[in-house]
């Protein structure tokens, strides 16, 4: 291994220019003659809208235009929509309603635009916003999801009966009743997987300017997938032809998924731009991104789990409610159904599984993806269900895991996934050690003496990553095929430069695609660079999300470079006279076989241009290839996290004192970056397991609006952590990667909740676990008092 | 509008601002010094923590007015005039102490702060209880922590 290559913690490229506050997000572009909008949001949840008055506002100082939903209607800007088709169990498509960029007629949920200013200054935006009158006639809201379905409950849209969207199923239902019939014992479980709030760092953000002279539209926006970004706005919305669109999404704040999405904003601001023939710009503060930027999870669950009297798991069935909000957001439907219940196996041998999802609208902000994406719902559900048949069977959670775990690759649930490689039962083993569980009954004794009660938690998660094989998703319904595209080009120096479809925004691909193609050409780290985020550079892309980059991305890149290898060697034949055939390539540099002749990488590179030693009609000049790869299965990266933690019995605070993660990535180019990924993902897992909560009242104003209402874990909110790794390689690709982004925050919930009640001595705990709900659930418990 | 000066990064500099306009708008608009970030606009995550006077404070939650006269220092200006890093921003790059980069500047300036209040030596619990008021999305901090802890020793040399 070299210092640079793969495996090597090679420290990263895009840090100097973080670190010395030289990054360049989408805020910090400005455009000469720039506008800013601001937009004018419902303050209701559920209303309709008799007028909107702009007069006052337009006579507002520095006031440029103020643009209303009616007028977006007249230009004919297309609906945000939905990409992903599901159908209900009777065969018919699932209904979504019209997503205006700016509502026109009725609001759905509170911070709906309902008519946006744009002004010299955000101030005067500002102070133009207050003197829009809208007239609402304010309707009943419903924003529990168990109850958007009930006889009675308001109808968000028109047409679509009991705001239900689809209801969808998966699995032989008659197998599971059977199973479930002849059980020896059966866990039940109700769960409700708390809504989140996404909150990366940087708020979204678009700076749209439009050219008169060449007709020609630029978006700068704060996305995780720009040339997604350009199709849907193009091809749906209707903006402007897709070769006259350009989306560049320059330094992301991190994005977790919410940065998916294409939103109204972005689309507002294009029109805008257009209309006022001026670059108008949008960046959106904390409050606004509560309010719109999409939620995650929220799902209300019973799930069933049956084994025999050996603890083998013989079923599993569960019924989810999931609440996709006012609009359904652009990936918004997969989440709960093709990313939710095809895990619902787990690492386990279960003979069969069904599953239930209706999913509805409600009064709320819109719920898509968020870090894990329906894989931590569907880890949850399983892993609380193990650890309580385990309990309730007076098994070790552990064995019983074991018992169940699926040795045998290629495995094929009953819930479509082909898992092709695997060893649960070495991260298992790892992370016991790791966890000294051994200890834990010493130490929980010590801790008694402290007035705090320990806990051990497990959660042995698998996810479905590198997503994903277009054929495959596409007869799920995805309305996109899931490759990855790459091009590598070689220049005349030999310093290459590769463009990618991938997009980071906190992943570190300028470093990490770098090692690969340094060690792949032989030539210095340095002399490679990464482009990316930029519709005009990058010939197409499908952005990064569901831990795809390592797994599809750079499988790209090696296809790409694979064709670079054998266009290099013809132009070495040329260069040292010998037959193609016997050229070999190594180290950088390109040797006949047999003979000392050689030529290196660099030389090539140059002779492959300067076009001296073949002609035209023997060799093409250059040293550029392209590739689109598309994955020929999902990869499945597992692992095992323990969480050890102690309750304060007087105040019910947990306090997290021992965590470890055994992870199966497999090959891994960068541990540093890797272990970072797991760092930050189970931080957000445990931010959802013991502080984060989008609540929203019976009125559907979101009580936790702000960073002061809605939780995020602090520093001293989380302990350091033990990362520790097993690797079986990922057949399904060239690299064998599986991918990391998501697993901390898909494993994590599970092993916190397991933890904490292992610790009380009862199961009847929500999330998030704060203080004040584990005191409650202690006082009710039967859980022996620490002396 | 109202007349300001101040010097950032050691350069005095002037603005002819709104008196609403906040000290962080100031570097980020008129100065175009767009190291410092928003992040919230509760004054909880740290984003735009720059330091005034030698001390740390948030730039999302000051007024330009009230820095009349003041020494700012912004992420910008902690490299030495060669490109020379401080110690802390290596710190942070050795350390892997950032991923997306966006709290990074503000984490840097609070690390500053926490070693002038607590000296060179910080252990973890010093570290995550004092930066009780930046908020990281991406790293969990785990690194940052490890950064800090790192950051403070190399600026004793």
């Amino acid at each position: 291994m070299s210092a640079t290559g793969i495996g090597a913690s090679v420290r990263r490229k895009e840090d100097f220019r973080f670190i010395t506050g030289q990054g360049q997000y989408t805020d910090d572009v400005t455009r000469p003659g720039e506008t800013r909008a601001v937009f004018v949001r419902s303050p209701h949840a559920h209303a309709k809208i008799r007028s909107i008055d702009v007069s006052a506002a337009k006579k507002m100082p520095g006031v440029i235009d103020v643009l209303t939903g009616a007028q977006l209607a007249t230009d004919k800007i297309g609906n945000l929509i939905c990409g992903w088709m599901i159908h209900s169990k009777d065969g018919s498509p699932m209904k979504m309603a019209a997503h205006p960029a700016l509502a026109s007629g009725k609001v759905n949920c509170v911070g709906d635009a309902v008519a946006v200013v744009i002004a010299e200054t955000i101030a005067q935006g500002k102070d133009a916003a207050e003197k829009v009158k809208v007239d609402y006639e304010v309707l009943p809201a419903v924003v529990d999801p168990a109850k958007a379905q009930a006889k009675g409950a308001p109808q968000i849209h028109p047409d679509i009966v009991n705001n239900t969207i689809y209801q969808w199923h998966l699995g032989e239902k008659k197998d599971v009743d059977a199973a479930f019939a002849a059980a020896k014992h059966v866990t039940r479980l109700d769960i409700v997987n708390n809504r989140l709030v996404p909150n990366a760092m940087e708020p979204r953000a678009a700076l749209a300017d439009y050219d008169a002279g060449t007709d020609n539209l630029t978006l700068w926006n704060t996305s995780q997938n720009p040339h997604v970004a350009r199709l849907v706005i193009s091809a749906f919305i209707g903006m402007a032809p897709e070769h006259k669109l350009r989306v560049i999404a320059p330094d992301v704040g991190g994005g977790f998924g919410s940065k998916i999405f294409i939103y109204p904003e972005e689309v507002v601001c294009l029109w805008a731009s257009r209309k006022v023939k001026r670059p108008v710009k949008w960046t959106s503060d904390r409050s606004e991104a509560f309010l719109t930027d999409a939620h995650g999870r929220d799902h209300v669950t019973h799930a069933e789990m049956a084994l025999d009297a050996n603890g083998k798991i013989l079923a599993l069935r569960a019924k989810t409610i999931a609440n996709l909000g006012a609009y359904m957001s652009t990936f918004s439907s997969s989440v709960p159904t093709y990313l939710y219940a095809t895990l619902l196996s787990g690492q386990y041998n279960i003979p069969s599984i069904y599953c239930e999802v209706d999913a509805v609208y409600t009064n709320t902000a819109p719920v898509d993806a968020y870090r894990g994406a329906g894989r931590p719902e569907a880890t949850f559900v399983v892993e609380r269900l193990v650890e309580v048949a385990a309990r309730q069977m007076g098994i070790d959670p552990a064995d019983l895991r074991r018992r169940n775990f699926i040795t045998a690759f290629p495995h094929q649930t009953p819930v479509i996934m082909a898992y092709d490689a695997g060893d649960y039962n070495a991260s298992l083993k790892k992370a016991l050690e790791i966890a000294d569980v051994k200890g834990f009954a010493k130490r929980k004794r010590e801790a008694a003496r402290h007035g705090k009660l320990r806990g051990l938690g497990y959660s042995t998660y698998i996810e479905a990553c590198g997503i994903a094989p277009s054929q495959a998703v596409g007869s799920l319904g995805a309305g996109v095929g899931l490759w990855e595209s790459a091009e590598v080009r070689v220049n005349p120096t030999g310093s290459v430069e590769v463009l990618t479809g991938s997009h980071a925004h906190g992943q570190g691909h300028e470093t990490t695609f770098a090692q690969l193609v340094s060690e792949r050409l032989g030539i210095p780290f340095e002399n490679v660079s990464i482009v990316h985020g930029d519709t005009d550079k990058v010939q197409f892309g499908m952005g990064t999300y569901g831990s795809r980059s390592g797994a599809v991305g750079m499988s790209a890149i090696v296809k790409a470079l694979d064709k670079i290898e054998i266009k290099a060697k013809k132009v070495a034949a040329f260069m040292l006279e010998a037959a193609e055939g016997d050229i070999e390539f190594k180290d950088g540099k390109f040797t006949v076989a047999g003979t000392d002749k050689s030529a290196a990488f660099g030389d090539v590179a140059l002779n492959a241009y300067i076009a001296h030693k073949f002609t035209g009609a023997e060799l093409e000049p250059g040293l550029k290839e392209t590739s689109f790869y598309d994955p020929t299965n999902f990869t499945f990266p597992a692992g095992c996290h323990i969480c050890e933690l102690d309750v304060d019995i007087e105040t019910g605070k947990v306090d997290i004192v021992n965590w470890t993660a055994v992870d199966d990535f497999g090959t891994i180019i960068n541990p540093m970056i890797v272990e970072g990924q797991v760092h930050g993902g189970i931080a957000q897992g445990v931010g959802q397991a013991l502080m984060e909560g989008a609540v929203y009242d019976k009125n559907g104003q979101l009580v936790t609006g702000s960073m002061m209402d809605y939780t995020m874990p602090r520093a001293h909110d989380l302990p350091s952590f033990h990362v520790g790794l097993t690797e079986t390689k990922a057949p399904s690709n060239p690299l064998g990667m599986k991918g990391c982004g998501e697993a901390g925050a898909i494993a994590s919930p599970a092993a916190v909740i397991n933890a904490i009640t292992d610790a009380i001595g009862t199961e009847n705990i929500a999330m998030p676990a704060t203080a004040s709900a584990v005191w409650t659930a202690l006082q009710k418990s039967q859980a022996p008092k620490a002396a | 509008m109202a007349a300001v000066s101040m010097t950032v990064n050691g350069k005095a500099v002037t603005g002819d601002v709104e008196p609403r306009t906040l000290l962080v708008q100031f570097l980020r608009e008129n100065l175009r010094l767009t190291g410092t970030h928003v992040g919230c606009d509760t004054s909880q995550c740290g984003a735009c923590i720059i330091h005034i006077d030698g001390i740390a404070a948030k730039a999302c939650t000051t007024l330009a007015l009230q820095c009349e006269g003041a020494k700012i220092t912004t992420i910008e200006g902690l490299a030495e005039a060669g490109g020379k890093l401080h110690p802390m921003q290596e710190a942070f790059r050795e350390h892997h102490g950032l991923q997306c980069g966006y709290c990074t500047p503000g984490m840097i300036m609070s690390a500053l702060d926490i070693v002038r209040r607590n000296g060179n030596n910080l252990d973890e619990h010093t570290i995550r209880d004092q930066l009780d008021g930046n908020i990281c999305r991406c790293t969990g901090y785990h690194n940052i922590v490890k950064a800090i802890e790192a950051g403070a020793k190399a600026m004793a040399k």
